[in-house]
């Protein structure tokens, strides 16, 4: 620490006995991975930039929408459609000008997951979804990386670190993910938010006790919940926390190395009839392009935005299956605002035309598509 | 088998588990973790469908364990939401 203002700054934790010069320090030498800059992401990411965490990546390739604004306060309506890995960066930036903070728009992938990770020193993982989260897990495991995990549902959170030895005892085993859901659960298994609902506080409370974790884990302070789960129940304030151990099984369930990393099909893992029905904003534009093929907004009437880019048919979701006369076409694509509405209509869709007709969802929804036709050269 | 009588596990259920238990329960004559199971999965046949990890005091368990009284079972689910 070589400047007075750097000290200014962080003075409130310096002065702290355990923690002090040596730990801001350790701090700001820090990098610290933010996988989802969601409900969980957004207060992580605020108590990290704010104490100093040197060098911080977000990776999300979601676009704001207005239901995120109920959990994910680091946006404003006016971000609504725009890159929410851009945006926390900016407005993070702000609030701390001294750290580097990069932005990975894009959605965390096989292919690009081992390059992004190996770049930092802890990985946080604040995704929504299952098949990201095993991924982010084996990852984790391939390239020896410690992984705070936090995740919600309704009223309930969960947290712990794993692939972390405690301090002072390397001979000891690490816990993963998989020692203790081994097998990530199928499509409907277990509800996500979107259809289970969260309380916009959970998150917040999970998010910064991520964060906190985070900073003891890199300072060195306290009892970080290295092989531990936490849940933490909103309604009553019953905390439970649990000792995990490694089985001897686990291992065989993650890639052993890149190769076999890069060939696992993690979305195909926990579903997959959801994700083969989604096509991207490219693959979308591709389709259109051909043409013969029925384009169906399945929002209600009077949804903004209006579509004028392409030719389409209107049928609410609600009044599909009395409406499936006016598909003609053996190519059809659904879509909706967000993409969710869309895929349960392709889904339907499915049911009734089986083989007989391709079915597409569009993933992301119009608003994600409208984020991309912005990006593109005119 | 006066001993047997008052043995009693409570089991605390977690997230949407709760919604096939209705909330926490207590069992007793259930000597160890397998018998738990079996029993639970008689009282509430949804539970056998159901993806948790299993933990005896605050301890996550795999294989099979033994139970004595005031032991405490716990189920957890799986969370995603972020």
């Amino acid at each position: 620490m070589n400047s007075n203002h750097s000290y200014e700054r962080y003075q409130r934790q310096i002065i702290l006995k355990e923690f002090g010069e040596a730990g801001q320090e350790k701090l700001l030498q820090a990098k610290v991975l933010v996988i989802g800059a969601g409900g969980l992401g957004c207060p992580a990411l605020q108590y990290l930039v704010a104490a100093g965490v040197g060098t911080i990546g977000i990776v999300d390739d979601d676009v704001v929408i207005l239901n995120n604004l109920q959990r994910q306060v680091l946006y404003s309506v006016n971000d609504i459609g725009l890159s929410k890995a851009e945006r926390a960066a900016s407005i993070l930036q702000q609030l701390n000008p001294d750290i580097k903070i990069t932005a990975y728009n894009e959605r965390l992938i096989t292919q690009n997951a081992l390059t992004i990770i190996n770049a930092f020193d802890i990985i946080i993982d604040g995704t929504d979804n299952f098949s990201t989260r095993y991924m982010i897990n084996d990852a984790c495991v391939l390239v020896n990386k410690p992984l705070v995990f936090g995740a919600v549902s309704q009223y309930e959170g969960q947290l712990a670190i794993f692939n972390c030895k405690k301090k002072g005892k390397r001979s000891e085993e690490t816990v993963n993910y998989r020692d203790v859901f081994p097998q990530p659960p199928k499509e409907g298994e277990v509800l996500n938010c979107a259809d289970a609902g969260v309380l916009g506080v959970l998150p917040g409370i999970i998010g910064t006790m991520m964060a906190n974790e985070t900073i003891k884990l890199i300072t060195g302070i306290g009892e970080p919940l290295i092989n531990q789960m936490l849940t933490y129940n909103a309604l009553t304030n019953q905390v439970y926390q649990l000792t995990l151990a490694a089985r001897k099984e686990t291992r065989s369930l993650i890639p052993e190395d890149k190769a076999e990393f890069l060939q696992t099909d993690y979305e195909w893992l926990c579903t997959s009839q959801g994700q083969e029905l989604e096509i991207d904003a490219n693959t979308f534009d591709n389709i259109v392009g051909i043409g013969s093929i029925d384009i169906i907004d399945v929002r209600e009437p009077g949804e903004m935005p209006v579509i004028n880019e392409f030719s389409h048919i209107k049928i609410p979701l609600a009044r599909l299956t009395e409406s499936i006369s006016l598909i003609k076409s053996d190519t059809v694509v659904a879509f909706c605002q967000s993409g969710k509405r869309s895929l349960q209509a392709a889904k339907i869709l499915s049911g009734i035309f089986g083989e007989a007709k391709k079915i597409y969802s569009l993933r992301g929804g119009i608003v994600q598509w409208k984020h991309h036709q912005a990006k593109q050269p005119v | 088998m006066l001993i047997k009588q008052l043995m009693k596990v409570d089991v605390i259920i977690f997230g949407q588990l709760t919604e096939i238990t209705n909330g926490s329960i207590s069992l007793s004559d259930v000597p160890d973790t397998d018998s738990l199971v079996k029993e639970l999965h008689k009282l509430y046949p949804a539970l056998a469908d159901a993806k948790y990890v299993m933990a005896v005091n605050k301890q996550v368990v795999v294989e099979n364990t033994a139970l004595t009284d005031k032991n405490t079972v716990a189920l957890l689910p799986p969370f995603s939401g972020g």
